[in-house]
């Protein structure tokens, strides 16, 4: 079958650079089966229809046919992201509670500050030379930096976990063929990585502090508190999360910025411009390309074709924000869109948690990169891959620049 | 800056109160409040706030509540079959009116546009003056709508129309001036329903909630610290006006004629959740009785209530919650099937006149128009909700400057929202035809749940207590007519019991309507009157 063979290239690190004509592709069967058995949904409605259908579920032990060696907790234990309401729910509520409203509603905005001055202090590290790496020197260490000082998570260990989180993002993905074999690998990094927090969530536990692990593990209110199993997961995950999706779209950002220097010129002299471009950016290169964990519960009709109970299914979400049937020119960078709705984020109940978190980041860095960087431009193009088609982004982001502005008071 | 959220649209993800904490609010799980003009310091807040949202319902400065991102599939020639020119004067310039303004506009009317108002003030939104406005979280004048000044029109505030003729085709104003039109749009929304006893409505401290002048003094009386309010009336106004009665500290009695809150919308099982919600923040909630008295204290101030059930209430504040009466008694005499009920037309929005024939150039749209639903059995329904006017007024416009090739139905399903102590309320489809209903998803012990209602063995409505997340899932099933009770397997399964009956009212009938009297022999003489009670 022709679908099967173009899901087969965008799953090839060969094609990384440029899915979106695959997707096109893709598109003009809406919905399709692999031979795998696993079903791919890769258009803007059907996708958005799937996200808030409750007979859609998070928690691959809804699979009528596992793969053996499956652990379907890919993120290290139980937390909101493999699971369904009525746990989903509670999970997500016991920790958004520290991290977002109703609880802590100032709390995103209120790192601004710190934000700002650890990307004056990435930028001002540049000073002096007229090369960089943008994904090793900026884009990477940024969101790392926000995430550890966010959970409460010591800066100078993350050496550690780095290679865990690599690990485990590296064994993401859809296909059911070799996933046993990938699980295990992210099973090992896991278990590092759990063994790692458990030890921080103790001394938390005992000497509490303003963050958020701390947070977890002191909470209790009437729907109970977080088990310590749970807190783990959920901290593995908040830290998984932010360390490799964010670090995607500041350099997807500037990879497409550089690509348009139109823009540049435009975000320099319009303040306000740098909210809809990483908007744009969300829905034009996103982070996150796949959510392939989903089990249906039930036979779903959807595109004149039916999903049957207990079959594993991709949401392709880079596809979906470029479907013409949703948007004009989909395939043109447009920051000045009125009302673009993207699937950047995801949708439904399992909508990204750090959202709010990550556009913030996103727009203070790409800003002061646009500023302070004198006439920037690729040294190649395109610059090599991360191997991961879900966590698609550049390995390294080669600019040569002239000069590098100081930063404005 | 102004801000309006189409809560119609809003599932809750909460982004706005993340990234602008100081203007839009979270209350609970899922219900936002917000200030409606925030402060222009806080405009960049405001900008990322209107980016982020998940759905795009967030709109700063701009009239807009429909938007495409994909480009707009005209049939035939291409041309749209757009009318361009002419007068359109518009009668109401309330949400309806103002956003059909708008739309007039955006399709391509370059003519002459009136808007005709009995307010004097520019459009503003209502939902807050029941909730924010009330609580003083923001000024009573910061509930103006977005910019309708900026849509090029004839502005006439403040000179309510009070008569139509159609065969000279103009409008009759209070001031004695007439307006001709090409095509007219009737707008004129409704008014609160008053306390049918005339001295005791006049007494200080009795108050309805309709207006923006209604909010003003009704907050400046809860502002006062009175010992007790009374709310007359458990629907969604009245219940709403409890919550923030309660979010002041006030001790509040509501008084329900059936025997629960919001029976009348949602029906007796959701109604006693809502009850319970109620009584748990404090309300003193008495059901199955009504007032029968408000008494003053010498001095032309209300001092206590009398209940039918030979109770007494001491309360210095009444908020009398009957529901609305619709303004169509300009209308008398026009010849259009007007009255009580509402005002008649298709379900293009075209006004229906007494024999039933579709006029041409006559437009309906808001709490006034009475269409017949495809989806409900081509029942003819009003619908006093903020997403139906603003649905239907796009679909009146459209259809005032499109030709026949070009018109679209309103065909979009009924939903309506609440915020009332902490829990957003939503509603798709029409509860009241309904003979059962079954929770599906969440709790009812948590609050948390999908109410899905049954008529006949098929899906007429979902009710969601802070899970609006999956309202439009319901929606989809409501529109493809799915079996009732679901029998599918689906997340967050915690079905305790089967279906049960759903306890809705009986259709209650308007009473005090007009007879309807067909006269004549031939087609062509055969004609239908209205006769008002006292008439001939």
């Amino acid at each position: 079958m022709a679908s099967d063979d173009v899901f087969r290239q965008i799953l090839d690190p060969a094609g990384r650079a440029d899915p979106y004509p695959l997707y096109a592709e893709l598109r003009e069967t809406p919905v399709f089966r692999r031979e795998d058995g696993t079903w791919v949904v890769s258009t803007y409605r059907e996708i958005v229809e799937l996200l808030h259908d409750p007979r859609i579920s998070s928690d691959r032990r809804n699979l009528a046919h596992r793969p053996e060696g499956d652990v379907a907790d890919g993120m290290g234990g139980v937390s909101f992201i493999t699971t369904d309401p009525p746990e989903h729910d509670r999970l997500r509520r016991l920790a958004v509670r520290h991290f977002g409203p109703p609880h802590s509603a100032g709390r995103v905005e209120s790192l601004r500050p710190e934000m700002l001055a650890i990307t004056t202090e990435l930028i001002d590290g540049l000073t002096g030379h007229t090369r960089a790496d943008l994904v090793d020197e900026i884009a990477y260490p940024l969101p790392v930096t926000v995430i550890c000082r966010l959970l409460g998570v010591p800066r100078e260990d993350e050496p550690r976990f780095h290679a865990w989180a690599d690990a485990v993002v590296e064994s993401l993905g859809p296909g059911e063929e070799d996933r046993a074999e990938r699980e295990q690998a992210r099973a090992e990094a896991i278990s590092k990585l759990q063994t790692y927090l458990a030890d921080l969530a103790a001394a938390r536990r005992d000497a509490p502090g303003d963050d958020l692990l701390s947070g977890l593990v002191t909470y209790e209110g009437p729907e109970g508190r977080m088990s310590p199993v749970e807190v783990i997961a959920t901290s593995a995950l908040l830290l998984i999360a932010g360390h490799e999706t964010t670090v995607n779209l500041i350099t997807n950002g500037m990879l497409t910025l550089l690509r348009h220097p139109e823009l540049i010129k435009r975000l320099r002299a319009e303040p306000d411009l740098i909210v809809t471009t990483v908007e744009e950016l969300l829905r034009y290169e996103p982070p996150v390309h796949f959510l392939s964990s989903r089990v249906a519960l039930a036979d779903i009709p959807i595109a004149g074709t039916t999903i049957p109970a207990g079959a594993p299914v991709v949401l392709v979400l880079a596809s979906g924000s470029r479907d013409p049937a949703h948007v004009s020119h989909p395939d043109t960078f447009d920051p000045d869109r009125r009302y673009s709705e993207h699937l950047g984020f995801g949708g439904g109940i399992h909508y990204c948690f750090g959202a709010a978190l990550a556009r913030l980041e996103g727009q203070i860095v790409l800003q002061q990169l646009v500023n302070r960087l004198v006439n920037p431009r690729l040294v190649e193009d395109p610059p090599p891959y991360r191997p991961s088609a879900t966590l698609r982004g550049p390995r390294h982001l080669l600019v040569d620049f002239e000069a590098v502005n100081p930063a404005s008071p | 800056m102004r801000v309006v959220i189409d809560l119609t649209r809003c599932q809750g993800y909460g982004q706005c109160a993340y990234l602008a904490p100081e203007v839009f609010t979270m209350h609970g799980d899922e219900a936002v409040a917000y200030d409606p003009e925030p402060d222009d310091a806080q405009r960049e807040h405001v900008l990322r706030a209107a980016a982020a949202c998940p759905v795009q319902a967030l709109h700063v400065d701009r009239n807009t509540m429909r938007h495409w991102t994909a480009p707009v599939r005209r049939l035939g020639d291409g041309s749209g079959g757009i009318v361009r020119d002419g007068h359109i004067v518009i009668v109401g310039g309330s949400l309806a009116g103002g956003r059909a303004a708008g739309v007039l506009r955006r399709e391509g009317f370059t003519g002459r546009l009136t808007v005709i108002g009995e307010e004097t003030h520019e459009p503003y939104d209502r939902p807050p003056l029941s909730k924010q406005i009330l609580t003083r979280r923001v000024p009573a004048e910061h509930a103006r709508l977005p910019r309708l000044r900026e849509v090029e029109a004839d502005w006439i505030p403040g000179n309510p129309a009070t008569g139509l003729d159609l065969a000279t085709k103009t409008v009759r104003l209070a001031d004695g001036r007439e307006v001709a039109f090409d095509r007219v749009l009737i707008a004129t929304g409704t008014r609160a329903r008053p306390w049918p006893n005339e001295a005791e409505a006049a007494l200080e401290g009795v108050h309805v909630l309709r207006t923006l002048e209604d909010a003003t003094g009704l907050r400046e009386a809860l502002a006062a610290g009175p010992e007790r309010v009374l709310v007359i009336g458990g629907g969604f106004t009245g219940s709403e006006v409890a919550s923030a009665c309660r979010e002041l500290g006030l001790p509040v009695t509501l008084v329900e004629r059936g025997p629960a809150p919001l029976v009348g919308a949602l029906g007796g099982v959701i109604g006693r959740i809502a009850g319970g919600i109620q009584r748990d923040h404090g309300v003193d909630l008495r059901c199955g009785v009504t007032v029968t008295a408000l008494e003053d204290d010498g001095a032309g101030r209300l001092r206590r209530a009398r209940l039918s059930d030979g109770s007494t209430v001491e309360a210095q504040v009444a908020v009398v919650a009957l529901g609305a009466v619709r303004n169509v008694e300009w209308l008398r005499g026009s010849g259009l099937a007007a009255g009580p009920w509402g005002v008649a037309c298709d379900a293009g929005c075209r006004a229906v006149d007494v024999n039933g024939l579709v006029t041409d150039d006559v437009f309906v749209a808001g709490d006034i128009a009475r269409f017949p639903h495809p989806v409900f059995h081509y029942q003819f329904m009003a619908l006093e909700h903020w997403g139906n006017a603003v649905a239907q007024a796009e679909v009146a416009a459209h259809n005032m400057v499109s030709d026949q090739a070009h018109r679209w139905p309103h065909l979009s399903l009924p939903v309506f929202w609440s915020s009332q102590f902490g829990i957003n309320i939503k509603s798709v489809g029409v509860p009241t035809l309904a003979d059962q209903l079954v929770v599906t998803q969440g709790s009812v012990a948590e609050r948390r749940f999908v109410a899905v209602y049954g008529y006949k063995g098929r899906i007429t409505a979902a009710v969601t207590f802070d899970q609006a997340i999956w309202l439009e899932f319901y929606q989809r099933l409501i529109e493809r007519a799915a079996p009732f009770p679901p029998d599918f397997r689906h997340v967050d399964m915690r079905r305790d019991t089967g279906p049960v009956p759903a306890e809705v009212p009986e259709r209650a009938l308007a009473g005090e309507g007009a007879t309807v009297v067909v006269t004549g022999h031939d087609p062509a003489e055969r004609s239908a009157s209205l006769l008002y009670g006292g008439e001939a």
